[in-house]
């Protein structure tokens, strides 16, 4: 049997889901951190004498049945296609006007249905009351009171969901209005019974939806022209009846029964606690003068914290333990004399290779812990609210900046969150900027160079390289936006939570989601990887073992490609091999310049200055290797997300594309100098340009908006 | 005659109750989903560090919406 779980964002649901199944999901305080729809087992400790098992489906959160965002269309063609048994609706207590309009929706679905009552401790501590029983009452279905945080009422929730399930008991109601909606929706109703019967839907809901005109209900009930025309006719009569279209008319129908049944059974005691909290912490953080700064200071702080103290730390005690269990490992092959071809894939390929990557686990850890206490706390939705004004100059939200923010640790994480973005669009852009942003894993390529050129200025390199990626992300974005993503403004409606402290429960299971996540990367993706990497320098074109690095395949192709680097001023092929080696993991990048310049760069940087002749080589160098293509991880995440080869491609050779111009630029003072003026003149242009455009700057294409909103306000005052 | 306000119009920590939402048809479903209809009293919390976007507080939650998309809602202004 499976129970689908369905509720709004934010309200707890995945909390929920893992009380119920003991799963380990992601909990977040952000409005969506639930993409995808996972499964899982109610555990048998829940279900007690019951002989039944169950499947609960965690969906996406939703304010509506209404195709809107990816995650949306997920959850309702679960409810519609999938048919589950029975729905579980979390419906937080505390906002509990805004959460019961989707119940309302699902009770139309006419599946067997409980309410599982969330947050009801908040709602206790705060000296409120819901009466449960009259709440039942009026909805039609069983509503059952939990705390998924507290782990309260969740075994009578799943007793109670069991019965429904079981007994398939239906909604005892569906009819919450009156008046011309309620004619409306009972004429169309017995319009489309049979169609709705056939498409295997409830005929209420194919009717308020068909009033709603959602395209796709409209599609599966297949109706003949006679039909629409009779359902259009008493569309309009209803519409012209209540003065509102059919929209509205809906939205206010539920929302008009929502009122009257929270009047009844709903009392509240002022201003809630957290919400007071909240609004005072919001005072300072989201403050005119101080969130900009206050926020500059936390991501700097994190940062800090997790590449130079924490993370550098534990990362620097890790790498000593695998480079020692390597050296056991090699001396173990050597005195039992094993073939020197098997010994070298073993430890060049397989140990050095895993090894360097597994070395980052704890940075990245690292840095998911703090990411994870801001979004947990509520402070991530806060700084999309901050962010949104710069984002959409350049055609975002400010939505898209935590997943690009995620982007600075680590690239594949950070395409995946782009999920939660309610915009193709958006999602798309998204997707193609986050590379942009340095991930950890390129730091030890900047740590080795910084400190064999740059050894006075290592900290100012860091950051110009950062910035560059930065910069070089923004202007991709403005070209894009101004071309192949043109297209209208993304609505930007987002709930901003209240602020609640991390849940350090929730916390640990995401880290260790993360560690299990990576490791497993390092072991399969990256093994095999660095497997093939050691294949292609260890073996020259004829396929014989080579020692010397030269000869090999790796060299032969880094020898063809060279020449392309030449004119950015680092054309010996050791560069050009490295480079290749970079797209297994960006860490190969650095291990192996050290194999090809036959040393250990950490130790010895000054080998590097063999490969490259000056300083503008080296700036180069850096630029490109920040800006060329994702590793093969964040490439496969990509494809995932984007779900095409082809653009796929496309952003791995425009990455490169743009690398190469970059990376010109930065090795030549003349061409930098030249391109930090322009920028400033677009910049200087554009600026003047959104001065001219007066009132309406910041969202021209709303101009239309306002126009037709003036008129109707005269066309009302002639009346 | 009172003037035609939209929800853009008003300052932080002022209400106002929604005579219409308009905005193009994915946006608007999703601001009356919300719970922006007629009838509907909303304040205005806070405005974001670069004049966008706004926060409302509605039904008892808070509520983020950009400028632009707030001048479709117009509003009566409550007087209090």
């Amino acid at each position: 049997m499976i129970l689908a779980l369905a509720g709004n964002q934010n309200c707890g649901k995945t909390a929920l889901f893992n009380r119920l199944t003991g799963a380990n999901r992601r909990v977040g305080n952000f409005p969506g951190v639930t993409v995808e729809r996972k499964t899982g087992k109610i555990r048998p400790a829940h279900i007690g004498r019951h002989e039944n098992d169950f499947d609960v489906a965690d969906l996406p959160g939703i304010y509506s049945i209404r195709p809107y965002s990816s995650e949306e269309i997920v959850t309702r063609d679960f409810l519609i296609k999938q048919n589950p048994d029975g729905i579980i609706n979390i419906v937080d207590a505390t906002n509990i006007e805004r959460n019961l309009y989707l119940s309302l929706q699902l009770i139309e679905l006419g599946k067997p249905m409980v309410v599982a009552l969330n947050m009801m401790d908040e709602v206790r501590g705060n000296g409120g009351t819901i009466d449960v029983h009259a709440l039942s009452e009026a909805l039609g279905v069983p509503v059952v009171p939990i705390s998924a945080a507290k782990n309260e009422g969740i075994g009578e929730l799943v007793e109670t969901a069991g019965e429904t399930a079981r007994n398939r008991v239906l909604p005892k109601k569906n009819d919450f209005c009156e008046g011309a909606v309620h004619r409306c929706i009972h004429s169309i109703a017995h319009i489309i019974e049979d169609h709705a019967q056939k498409a295997g839907v409830s005929r209420r809901f194919a009717a308020t939806k068909l009033i709603e005109g959602d395209e796709s209900v409209v599609s599966m009930l297949n109706l003949n022209q006679n039909e629409l025309e009779l359902t259009e006719r008493d569309i309009s009569e209803m519409e012209r009846e209540l003065g509102m279209d059919r929209q509205a008319a809906l939205a206010d129908m539920r929302y008009a029964f929502i009122e009257s049944v929270c009047k009844k059974t709903v009392a509240k005691r002022g201003e809630s606690r957290e919400y007071t909290r909240s609004a005072a912490i919001d005072r300072v953080l989201t403050n005119k003068f101080l969130a900009l700064p206050l926020f500059l200071a936390v991501m700097f702080g994190v940062f800090s914290l997790t590449f130079e103290v924490i993370g550098a730390f534990l990362s620097g005690l890790l790498a000593e333990g695998i480079a020692a269990a390597t050296r056991a490992a090699s001396g173990a092959l050597t005195s039992y004399g094993v073939n020197p071809v098997a010994r070298g894939l073993i430890i060049d390929g397989a140990f050095t290779g895993v090894g360097t990557v597994l070395s980052f686990l704890p940075i990245i850890v690292t840095l998911f812990f703090f990411l994870s206490i801001l979004e947990d706390s509520g402070y991530m939705a806060r700084v999309a609210f901050i962010m949104d004004a710069p984002l959409r100059k350049i055609g975002l939200s400010g939505r898209s900046f935590v997943p690009m923010l995620m982007g600075f640790g680590c690239s594949v994480p950070a395409i995946m969150a782009t999920r939660t973005l309610p915009s193709e669009r958006d999602r798309k852009m998204t997707v193609l900027l986050t590379p942009f942003m340095s991930c950890s894993a390129k730091i030890p390529i900047y740590a080795v160079f910084a400190a064999a050129f740059f050894d006075d200025n290592r900290g100012l390199v860091m950051f110009s390289l950062y910035l560059a990626g930065i910069i070089a992300g923004i202007i991709c974005a403005a070209v894009l936006n101004k071309t192949k993503f043109k297209g209208k403004p993304v609505p930007f409606v987002m709930e901003l939570p209240n602020y609640r402290p991390p849940y350090l429960k929730s916390t640990a299971l995401l880290l260790r989601d993360k560690a299990k996540d990576f490791i497993t990367r390092a072991f399969t993706v990256i093994f095999t990887a660095t497997v093939i990497i050691w294949f292609l320098r260890s073996f020259d074109t004829r396929l014989n073992f080579t020692e010397i690095g030269d000869e090999s395949i790796l060299a032969f192709l880094g020898k063809l490609t060279a020449p392309l680097f030449a004119p950015l001023g680092f054309g010996d092929w050791r560069a050009s091999t490295a480079l290749i080696t970079g797209f297994a993991a960006k860490e190969a990048v650095v291990s192996s310049l050290s194999v090809l310049t036959g040393g250990d760069l950490r130790e010895n940087a000054a080998a590097l200055s063999v490969i490259f002749a000056d300083t503008g080589g080296v700036f180069a160098f850096l630029v490109f290797t920040l800006l060329y293509t994702p590793c093969v991880a964040a490439v496969a995440a990509i494809k995932r997300e984007l779900n095409s080869a082809r653009l796929t491609l496309a952003v791995v050779f425009g990455q490169c594309a743009v690398a190469w111009v970059a990376a010109f630029i930065a090795g030549n003072p003349t061409a930098l100098a030249l391109t930090a003026v322009l920028l400033c003149l677009i910049g200087a242009v554009g600026y003047i340009a959104g001065k001219k455009r007066g009132k309406c700057r910041g969202c021209p294409e709303n101009c239309d908006t306002r126009a037709r909103n003036d008129a109707r306000a005269r066309n009302d005052g002639g009346e | 005659m009172e003037e035609i306000l939209t929800l853009a119009d008003l300052k932080v920590g002022e209400s106002g109750v929604i005579t219409g939402v308009e905005g193009e048809n994915a946006l608007r479903c999703r601001l009356l989903d919300m719970g922006l209809i007629p009838k509907t009293l909303v304040t205005v919390r806070k405005v974001a560090p670069a004049g966008d976007p706004i926060e409302l507080r509605l039904r008892g939650y808070e509520l983020t919406i950009r400028r632009g998309d707030a001048r479709g809602i117009t509003v009566l202004r409550e007087r209090v």
